[in-house]
């Protein structure tokens, strides 16, 4: 059973080749149960896998299809590598994007590019499986590469906009730094340890590096900047806002639950590297609080509804991020999985007001939708919750288990630990602010909205996923195995003080939300009223200037020298040639009369010029 | 028998030819153009009918006659063509075709 791994990426793939072979031309009848029904295998696959192989109690397994490419002693294969980790990872993007697919049959049903959409997601989706099963950095990487590009072409899905091509572009290129950065990462492994099969690497690099070594702190390092790319960390979080302009399963898949989790897996899979350098290691929790309390402000004073749930996503990979930092493996990937359930929830709730409201995204046009959009409410109700930590949903149990481990880090724990807290606390400011405008206050929607939108197959998925978002924090991840020597200090003991104020302090955010939003005790505009808010209110919306920063830093001084460099010398050298090529066309071109006695006459000429010449020398 | 001497022959030859390169350059008449032509060929042709007399070899005339031959058939496409020419242009002045200029 197990040796049917290989199937995972391979139905996918068979469903991308199926319809792009076809040139997108499929019917959706037959185009929506391909696109779908191929993740729906794949699903039913890694369901049996995962329970054959947790049933095994083995710690791994390895499955080699075949041998990639053999150069010398370099010869990575199609091999799968199945764990804890990658077991966990398979099942939640077969399974939430199995969910996903399902519900984009019904959302992108009067799209005319309906085969096109599902030949991408399909693609999406074996390139991501890829990533998390290959059992070396260079299967990773075309995985990785893969899943970049289905993203580029996802959020460009709608590309008669120039908006979103843009988008799309800016996407490619921000990642493409990190994607730099883990190549030189991969060829750094490759060149100092001679392979880059990941579990040889992680024994060579603890059997040759020393605790915090050049090397390992470079490979870290590079590696790091590879997953804050993906992951839209600290310093290139800026595209994942924008990446908002494609369909909203793609958000919901791609851009919340699945691709931009890749950062994370990677350090989590190469753990072993990060702890061989904890310089970088505690860069990482720092880069993902600084990330999660930026991205937490800014997502306060967003109106588009998905920038806002974007902007959370953005600060959600901060925390896994901070557990990764803190050494809490198993939480990050407790909260990646989590975080999957609801922030999925979230958007194809989104994706269902959106779509009700005929494509409004601002929510001040929204507003007292509870009654009209019931699915959409309980679901945004539920995931909204699990975002902000609600006791006992899913997103409490993994939160807690990330701040806690951030407590239990020497020195710097303290503080980490309490931005954290002031993280969760915006986390509930921004969520309920989202949900009370939306959901109740007076309706300033325009449109007639006679009842919401989506037969089984879009409010099937939603209820799966609340039922998930809400009881997702029971399951247990079985990655111990995987992460055995990292985790020291899983007992460590905490008071029941501290744990009240964990509970505690997400519900004041929301309190102070209903305070603000629902109650309308406290009023926005008076807050709004002093030039300082007003200010830090514009400073916030453009995402802390990092887009204004960016553009003066790098893209005018690079389009500046674009410019200058169109004249450059060796542009003259041919703009030379050309033009004289041009001068002697000019000349030449005189002599052609189109008169028959003028040819017959230079004929002549030509013949007494040469005899002539012939005479006198 | 007094022979003629290599001298005249080459000169009339010379002459003929010249009159018919003449002919050739300033007629617009593409009919006189074409006979001015004929009036070439037979120039060269006398020319190496005189030289093949000269020195006694049978080159020379096997030359004419495959000059006479091209003559001809030159003829036969020539004729074919400003035909052709006048036709479509109802007329045989040669300065109307210049339509192919660069």
């Amino acid at each position: 059973m197990l040796e049917l791994i290989w199937l995972l990426p391979t139905f996918p793939l068979l469903g991308f080749l199926a319809l792009v072979l076809t040139g997108g031309t499929l019917p959706k009848q037959i185009a929506g149960p391909i696109g779908a029904g191929s993740i729906g295998l794949s699903f039913a696959v890694a369901a049996l896998i995962a329970m054959e192989f947790i049933g095994s109690g083995e710690d791994y397994f390895v499955y080699e299809a075949w041998t990639w490419m053999s150069v010398g002693s370099f010869s990575p294969g199609f091999t799968f590598y199945l764990d804890g980790l990658s077991t966990v990872m398979m099942l939640v993007i077969t399974g939430v994007g199995f969910l996903i697919h399902l519900y984009a049959t019904g959302y992108m049903a009067d799209d005319p590019s309906f085969a096109r959409f599902f030949s991408y997601m399909n693609l999406f989706v074996a390139a991501m499986l890829m990533l998390v099963l290959g059992d070396n950095l260079v299967l990773l990487y075309l995985g990785w590469e893969g899943v970049g590009l289905c993203s580029y072409l996802l959020i460009g899905f709608w590309y008669t906009n120039p908006a979103n091509g843009y988008a799309a572009r800016k996407a490619f290129v921000v990642t493409r730094i990190g994607d730099t950065s883990m190549a030189i990462g991969l060829f750094l492994l490759f060149a100092q340890l001679g392979t880059l099969n990941i579990q040889d690497l992680m024994h060579a690099a603890e059997g040759e590096w020393e605790v915090g070594s050049g090397y390992a702190v470079a490979a870290a390092l590079l590696l790091l900047g590879g997953a804050v790319g993906k992951s839209a960390q600290l310093p290139l979080q800026t595209w994942l806002p924008d990446a908002m302009a494609g369909p909203t399963p793609i958000s919901a898949l791609i851009h919340a639950a699945t691709m931009v989790t890749a950062g994370v897996y990677l350090i989590a899979r190469t753990h072993i590297l990060f702890e061989l350098a904890p310089s970088v290691q505690l860069l990482v929790a720092w880069i993902g609080l600084a990330t999660l309390l930026i991205s937490g402000f800014t997502a306060m004073t967003q109106s588009d509804i998905k920038r806002v749930l974007a902007y959370s996503t953005v600060s959600q990979i901060g925390y896994m991020f901070l557990g990764l930092g803190v050494g809490a493996w198993s939480a990050s990937v407790f909260h990646l999985m989590t975080h999957a359930f609801f922030k999925a929830l979230l958007f194809l709730a989104s994706g269902t007001v959106i779509l009700s409201l005929h494509h409004e995204q601002n929510i001040f046009k929204m507003g007292a939708l509870r009654k009209v959009l019931p699915v959409s409410f309980a679901s945004f109700l539920i995931g909204s919750l699990a975002l902000t930590a609600f006791p006992f949903t899913s997103g409490y149990f993994s939160k807690d288990e990330i701040l806690l481990g951030a407590l239990a880090v020497e020195g710097v724990g303290t503080w980490l630990w309490l931005g954290g807290l002031i993280g969760a606390f915006f986390t509930g400011i921004y969520t309920f602010r989202l949900f009370f405008i939306v959901f109740f206050g007076e309706s300033n929607v325009k449109h007639h909205v006679d009842k919401e939108v989506g037969g089984w197959h879009m409010n099937g998925p939603l209820i799966i996923l609340m039922i998930l978002a809400l009881v997702g924090g029971f399951i247990h991840v079985p990655v111990e195995a995987v992460f055995s020597h990292g985790e020291a200090h899983d007992e460590h003991h905490v008071s029941g003080l501290i744990h009240g104020i964990m509970i505690a302090v997400p519900l004041i955010g929301i309190g102070i939300s209903y305070l603000f939003f629902m109650s309308k005790t406290f009023s926005v505009e008076k807050l709004m009223a002093s030039g300082m808010a007003q200010s830090l209110h514009k400073f916030w919306l453009g995402g802390w200037g990092f887009d204004t920063l960016y553009n003066t830093l790098f893209v005018n001084p690079f389009l500046f020298l674009a410019r200058i460099n169109r004249k450059d010398l060796i542009d003259r050298f041919y703009a030379l040639i050309v033009a004289l090529s041009q001068a002697a066309n000019g000349m030449i071109v005189r002599t052609q009369t189109g008169s028959l006695r003028w040819y017959a006459l230079t004929l002549v000429a030509g013949l007494v010029f040469i005899v002539t010449l012939g005479a006198l020398l | 028998m007094e022979t003629i001497p290599v001298e005249h022959g080459l000169i009339l030859a010379g002459i003929l030819f010249c009159l018919g390169l003449i002919g050739v350059l300033t007629r617009r008449n593409i009919v006189f153009v074409l006979m001015s032509l004929e009036v070439m060929l037979n120039a060269s042709g006398l020319a190496f009918i005189v030289a093949a007399t000269r020195w006694g070899h049978a080159e020379g005339q096997v030359m004419f006659l495959m000059i006479l031959t091209l003559a001809a058939a030159e003829v036969a496409v020539g004729l074919g063509l400003i035909i052709q020419m006048f036709r479509r242009y109802q007329t045989v002045d040669i300065s109307v075709l210049s339509e192919m200029k660069g």
